[in-house]
Formats: C-alpha cells, sequence, structure tokens
C-alpha cells in the first residue's frame, strides 16, 4: 500500500532495509544461538546514521519525528527483533534527555548517541517494581555536590553495552510518585556495576542485565529536570516510544509472512502445493490482513504523534496493543504453516515466534495498555 | 591526499542473458548498478580518507548521462566530489581509448595522489582499463590489492593478491592500485550521505574540456573490434565416475592421463 512516504522517509526505509538484507539476515540465527551483542551490525546502522533519526539537528542528528523511527526500526524488526531492541532502547534511554534534560546535558549526550559512539539505556524496572512503578526502591540522596544511589535495576535493555543510562531513583519517598526522579548514569561511575547476562527466551541477541548501584556517587548535575519530575518524563517517554515497539511487531510480521508464503507455494503434499488449499490459504491471508492493519495504525500513530496533541497515551497504548498482539499470532501462525519444518531451528519463523512473546510483556504489557485505554475511555464517557 | 576513484556503470548480470538466436546481450530492462568491484574501490578511498583525518575522494566516470544515478550513490556512499566525462565522441570506446580518456579526464582535474580502480569491470572483464591509465600517466600500479596496510603522503604498502598467496609491496606516490573484493566490505549508504547526493553538483567534463585528440578517442581510436560475440556452446560431456572412491580416483586418473596424450576420452 501506498503509504505516502516523503522522500526523506524512502531514504530510511531503503537504508534500513539494506542492512536488514545485507547484515543482519545472514546473521540473525547465528546471533541467536551464541547470544551475541550485535555491537558490529549496530556500528554499520550509527555509520548509516540511523542512530540520530530523532536527534534534534543541533546535536548532530537527523531531527526526525516519530514516524521516521518507525519506519526505521520496522525494517530492523523485519531482520531480528532482538537487534531491533538494542537499536530502539537507544532512543528510549536518550528520550528523557530530550525531553526534560539541560542544555549541557544535550550538548554532551546527544552527538554521543546520534553518531551511535554512545549506546543508551532505560531503567525504570525492578524486582517489585514491573507493571507498578511504585514499587521503585532504587534511592538517591544528594550528599553534598553528588548524589547517592543506592538500588538493583533488573531486565535493563543494553545492560553492560550502553554507557549512557537513564535511572529512576526516589529522591522523596514521602511524596509517592511526585518523589521520582531520573539521573543519567554512565558506564564506569564509581560504584556502578551490572549483573551477568541473563538467558532468555527470545531476543537473545539483545543484552538484558541488572544495573547494580552500591553507594554510586555522580555529580549533581546528572539529574535530569527537576527532582520530583522523573514519572511524568517517563510516562511521556513511553509514549513516544511505543510505536516503535509496535512497528518491530509489524516488521516482525512481515518478515514471518515473508517465510511463509513462498513455503507454502513450494511445499507440496497431497499432489499440490499446500497453498492450493485454502484452509492455508485462509491464514495466510488473516496474516496479511493483520499485518497491513496494523501497519496502517502505526503509521497513523506516529504522524498524529509527530504534530504533537497534547495527550497520545491512549493511541500509543492502542498502537502498541494491537501490533504486538498481531506479532505473537502472525508468528504463531507462521509456524503452523510451515508444520514440522516450521518448528525446526533450521527456518526462522520458530525464532520469530519466540521473539515476538517479548513484544506483550515489555514497554507496559498489554494488560496495563488495555488498562490505560479502559481507563480514558471510562473518563470520556462520564 | 587527493584521491581518485574510476567507477563504471555496468547492466547488473544477474539479469543479463544472451538471446540464443542473435547471440546478443539483452539488455532491455536490464538494470544498471557501479561495478562491484569499483564499490569496493570507492570504499577503500572512503576509509584511507577517514584514517588519515583529510582529505578528497573523487569518483569519475566515462559514460553516458544516465551515468548520473551511479554518481550519487558514489556520493551516499562516501564521495566529496563527482565527475562524469561525457560526449558522443567516445561512443565504441575499447579500453585503449577509454584509458586515453580517463587519464586525460585525470589531467583535467589536476591530477591526484592516488587513483582507485576495480580489478576488472563485470561486463568487458579485460582488467586493462586501470594498468592502462597508470602507464598513460607514468605512475607506477599494483594490480589486484587486497589490502593497504600503510599509508602515508608518499608511499602506500599495499599487499598484492597472489595464486598461492599474497606479495607485500611499498609503493611511491602518486600510484594507481586496482582492488580485490575481499579488500574490505562496502558500507550501507548513510541518510546523510544520501540527503547529501540529492543536492550534489555533478561535475562534467567532455571531449573538449579534457583536450582528448578526435582520432584518440571513441571508435575512431579503437584498435580494437568485436568481431563476434556469442555464447560457447555447452560441450555437453559428462562422464559420471563409479565405484568406491578409490576406483574411482583410479579411473579418474587413466582418464587424466588420456586427456592429456589427447586422445578422446569415453
Ligand atoms: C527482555 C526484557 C527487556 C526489558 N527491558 C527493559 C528496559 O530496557 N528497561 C526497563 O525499565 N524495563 C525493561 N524490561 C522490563 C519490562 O518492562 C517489564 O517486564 C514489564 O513492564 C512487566 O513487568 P513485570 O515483568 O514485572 O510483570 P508484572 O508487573 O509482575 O506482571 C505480571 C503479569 O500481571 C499482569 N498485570 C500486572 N498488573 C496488572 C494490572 N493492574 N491489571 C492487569 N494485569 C496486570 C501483567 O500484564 C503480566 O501479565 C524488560 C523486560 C524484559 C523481559
Ligand atoms: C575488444 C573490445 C571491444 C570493445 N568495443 C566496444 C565498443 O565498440 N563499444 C562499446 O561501448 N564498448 C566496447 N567495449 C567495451 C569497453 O571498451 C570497455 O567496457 C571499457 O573500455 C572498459 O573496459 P573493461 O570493461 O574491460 O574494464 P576493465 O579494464 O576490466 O576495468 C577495470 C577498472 O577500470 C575502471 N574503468 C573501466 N571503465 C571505466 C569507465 N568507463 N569509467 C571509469 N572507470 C572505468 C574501473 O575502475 C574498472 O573497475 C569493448 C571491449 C573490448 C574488450
Amino acid at each position: 500500500m501506498d503509504y505516502f512516504l516523503t522522500e526523506e522517509q524512502q531514504m530510511i526505509v531503503d537504508i534500513a532495509s539494506q542492512v536488514t538484507d545485507e547484515r543482519i539476515i545472514p546473521q540473525r540465527a547465528e546471533l541467536d544461538e551464541n547470544h551475541t551483542f550485535p555491537r558490529e551490525i549496530l556500528n554499520e546502522m550509527a555509520q548509516a546514521d540511523l542512530f540520530g533519526i530523532p536527534i534534534p539537528e543541533a546535536y548532530g542528528g537527523f531531527g526526525g519525528g516519530c514516524m521516521d523511527i518507525v519506519l526505521a526500526v520496522e525494517q530492523i524488526g523485519r531482520g531480528d527483533v532482538a537487534v531491533g531492541t538494542a537499536f530502539a532502547a537507544n532512543f528510549l534511554g536518550s528520550f528523557p534527555i530530550m525531553l526534560s534534560g539541560s542544555e549541557e546535558q544535550k550538548n554532551k549526550y546527544l552527538p554521543e548517541v546520534a553518531s551511535g559512539r554512545k549506546f543508551a539505556a532505560f531503567g525504570l524496572t525492578e524486582a517489585n517494581a514491573g507493571s507498578d512503578a511504585s514499587g521503585i526502591q532504587t534511592t538517591a540522596v544528594l550528599d553534598g555536590d553528588e548524589w547517592v544511589i543506592n538500588g538493583t535495576k533488573q531486565w535493563i535493555t543494553n545492560g553492560g553495552e550502553a554507557d549512557i543510562y537513564s535511572v529512576v531513583a526516589i529522591t522523596d519517598r514521602a511524596r509517592g510518585p511526585r518523589g521520582a526522579s531520573i539521573f543519567i548514569l554512565e558506564k564506569g561511575d564509581p560504584g556502578f556495576t551490572f549483573g551477568p547476562k541473563e538467558k532468555k527466551m527470545g531476543i537473545r541477541a539483545s543484552s538484558t542485565t541488572e544495573l547494580i548501584f552500591k553507594d554510586c556517587r555522580i555529580p549533581k548535575d546528572r539529574i535530569v529536570g527537576r527532582a520530583g519530575t522523573g514519572f511524568i518524563t517517563v510516562m511521556k517517554t513511553l509514549d513516544i516510544s511505543r510505536p516503535g515497539i509496535a512497528s518491530l511487531a509489524v516488521g516482525l510480521a512481515q518478515g514471518a509472512l515473508d517465510e511463509a508464503v513462498p513455503y507454502a507455494k513450494q511445499r507440496r503434499q497431497f499432489g499440490k502445493p499446500i497453498i492450493a488449499f485454502q484452509a492455508v490459504q485462509h491464514l495466510l491471508a488473516d496474516m496479511a490482513i493483520g499485518i497491513e492493519s496494523s501497519r496502517a495504525l502505526v503509521y497513523a500513530t506516529a504522524r498524529h504523534i509527530d504534530a504533537h496533541p497534547k495527550n497520545v497515551s491512549r493511541v500509543s497504548a492502542m498502537c502498541k496493543t494491537c501490533a504486538t498482539d498481531m506479532a505473537m499470532k502472525v508468528t504463531t501462525d507462521a509456524v503452523q504453516v510451515m508444520g514440522g519444518y516450521g518448528y525446526m531451528c533450521d527456518y526462522p519463523v520458530e525464532k520469530m515466534m519466540r521473539d515476538a512473546k517479548i513484544l506483550q510483556i515489555y514497554e507496559g504489557s498489554n494488560q496495563i495498555q488495555r488498562n490505560v485505554i479502559g481507563q480514558e475511555l471510562n473518563r470520556e464517557y462520564s | 591526499m587527493k584521491i581518485i576513484v574510476c567507477i563504471k556503470q555496468v547492466p547488473d548480470v544477474t539479469e543479463v542473458h544472451l538471446d540464443p538466436e542473435t547471440n546478443t546481450m539483452t539488455r532491455e530492462g536490464v538494470s544498471a548498478i557501479m561495478n562491484p568491484y569499483d564499490q569496493h574501490a570507492l570504499e577503500e578511498a572512503v576509509r584511507l580518507r577517514e584514517k588519515l583525518g583529510g582529505g578528497e575522494v573523487t569518483a569519475l566516470t566515462m559514460g553516458p548521462p544516465q551515468a548520473e544515478g551511479m554518481l550519487r550513490d558514489a556520493v551516499a556512499l562516501g564521495a566529496d566530489r563527482v565527475v562524469l566525462v561525457s560526449d558522443r565522441a567516445f561512443a565504441g570506446s575499447d579500453t585503449w581509448a577509454t584509458s586515453y580518456t580517463l587519464e586525460h579526464a585525470i589531467n583535467a582535474l589536476g591530477g591526484a595522489d592516488l587513483i582507485l580502480c576495480g580489478k576488472q569491470a563485470i561486463d568487458g572483464d579485460t582488467a586493462q582499463v586501470g594498468p592502462g591509465m597508470a602507464a598513460r600517466l607514468g605512475i607506477p600500479f599494483v594490480t589486484c590489492v587486497q589490502k593497504v596496510r600503510e599509508v602515508d603522503e608518499s608511499r602506500l604498502v599495499v599487499e598484492r593478491m597472489m595464486d598461492d598467496g599474497y606479495d607485500v609491496l611499498a609503493v611511491k606516490l602518486p600510484a594507481l592500485l586496482t582492488v580485490v573484493k575481499n579488500i574490505n566490505e562496502p558500507r550501507v549508504p548513510s541518510l546523510k550521505g544520501k540527503m547529501k547526493a540529492k543536492k550534489v553538483e555533478i561535475e562534467r567534463l567532455n571531449a573538449e574540456t579534457i583536450a582528448a585528440k578526435a582520432d584518440c578517442i571513441g571508435l575512431p581510436g579503437s584498435p580494437t573490434q568485436v568481431a563476434k560475440v556469442f555464447a560457447p556452446e555447452a560441450r555437453g560431456k559428462r562422464i559420471e565416475l563409479q565405484g568406491t572412491l578409490e576406483e574411482q580416483l583410479a579411473q579418474l586418473a587413466v582418464k587424466l592421463v588420456e586427456l592429456a596424450r589427447g586422445q578422446e576420452v569415453r
């Protein structure tokens, strides 16, 4: 379908799809099997300026919007959601600085992210704070000219690989949600270490670790925005980053369809190619319907966000939920179409099915997204 | 350092076939691409510029106006300047006339410290143009370079791929190198490069501006004539050996001896 992309957006698609076809697809099975962080591929993407897409031109980026991000991420997701997750986490890690950082912080960190010289990460989740961020126990206490951070973040994408971490910590417990703040942590800060790489069901090439802070002292000016504004920035960050997860889902599902259709044309049973069976055709048709409708919703949401309306939580939640549930179904059906061969590691669809699951969980589970949508509906019709 | 990379537009061979009736190449609808070896030459030039922390990479092609698209691609891949040498008078150039024309173009551009070419073009396949230019320019050349080991403003140390290993050669600048594919992995074009490519001004040269003599270019300047182009007939003779590996090897040895003696092998 023609989505009326600008010439520049088409360039983004072309570059990202070239990276996927030439670099990611040939390596993805091996990266997954060995749990290898795809640093070389990410460096290549940085060289092609993909890391700079949302970063303003004044800080060495391309000055693009949400639509530009989803176009790039969709293509990378078509190749490998693990690479796509590692890539998108850079945006997640740098949005707080872009949204609420000081001029000095922007000048110091954004050009490094835009060029890909340094990777970024986002640390919110803890062992007792998943869907419910009010359970955060990590604290930051001002001591003279330094903040002292204590606590442990869990399951942080790009942990150990990134240089710049946007970390949420409690600065004033008495104030509840208004007592959280975001800090910029740098790899190498004294008292900041990493847990081992987690072993995962899918997206195995991405790195997921704990961030451990033991009397970690950082300069006073590493706080992002005013103390107590952390959750507001977190919500704004997730609102604009969720369409990125949705576009990973669209890309992933497209990748699965791209495997399933040629297979169904070539696989013969009962004397005909299995695509001749209407039951198989209908599976494929439903996959295509799901992909195209999710893509249309993701693009529409991204363009809506780029127009800077006041509240984007609901649409952002809708596109994330719709596209990631679709990707889970489409990748499962791709395995079904390919039968036992699809279940074997010789074909990429089993990995796609494993990778799809995370999309329904991270950046706010799909249940939590439905809560957001439901609560807004409740308010709207009151 | 001033580096000129000679790039040629070639038909995408994956789409070309010979028409068995007429024995000519069907070029219709076949897209044109940058000669794959030349992509590696361009990548190496950009890497040298990055390594030296400065300099200028110029991509140069002789070809029809349609070659502009390829020159824009070269900018997206890192070329600073792009030059199209184009003139009806160049039509029908063989390798002799091509190297004459490119040499004159390079001189018109004020020369270069280093000239990079592909090892060969995948259509003409002669591998003559690079060495031909170097001979005309009176500069040293190294063919089939697989690695540039050292570089400074006055000389290079390179590895030349050989059948049984490689040679290590030092070469004084200015010089010309032709490169093989394992010298590097060409990068993916960058977003900023593509934006620049859209706007870049393509510099144009013609027979007059490069001061070419009329009898040295195009068909009149080309001593080689193509007498016939044809697809070699499939020989069709296949022998399948049977038995254990040892038995097959013994049979093979006998057949090779027969072949060597010029006997008919059955
Ligand atoms: C591979 C991976 C990478 C990650 N990367 C990051 C990262 O980079 N940064 C980061 O900060 N976090 C990251 N996370 C954490 C992720 O965002 C959380 O896992 C997610 O928010 C869900 O939290 P939880 O896993 O603790 O689930 P829980 O909150 O314990 O939820 C368990 C189940 O209960 C449901 N549930 C919970 N509350 C409700 C409710 N009120 N109504 C309905 N259902 C509910 C959930 O939907 C879920 O199905 C990552 C996680 C993984 C697995
Ligand atoms: C016998 C013969 C007759 C021919 N007759 C004709 C003819 O009548 N009409 C016709 O159109 N063609 C003709 N050609 C083709 C034409 O001469 C060659 O394509 C051209 O000279 C380049 O030679 P090549 O392709 O073998 O390149 P090679 O020598 O294999 O190329 C080596 C390198 O030289 C550089 N290079 C080569 N050509 C160019 C270029 N044009 N611009 C910039 N860099 C370049 C590139 O870096 C390339 O990698 C003929 C070729 C032969 C062998």
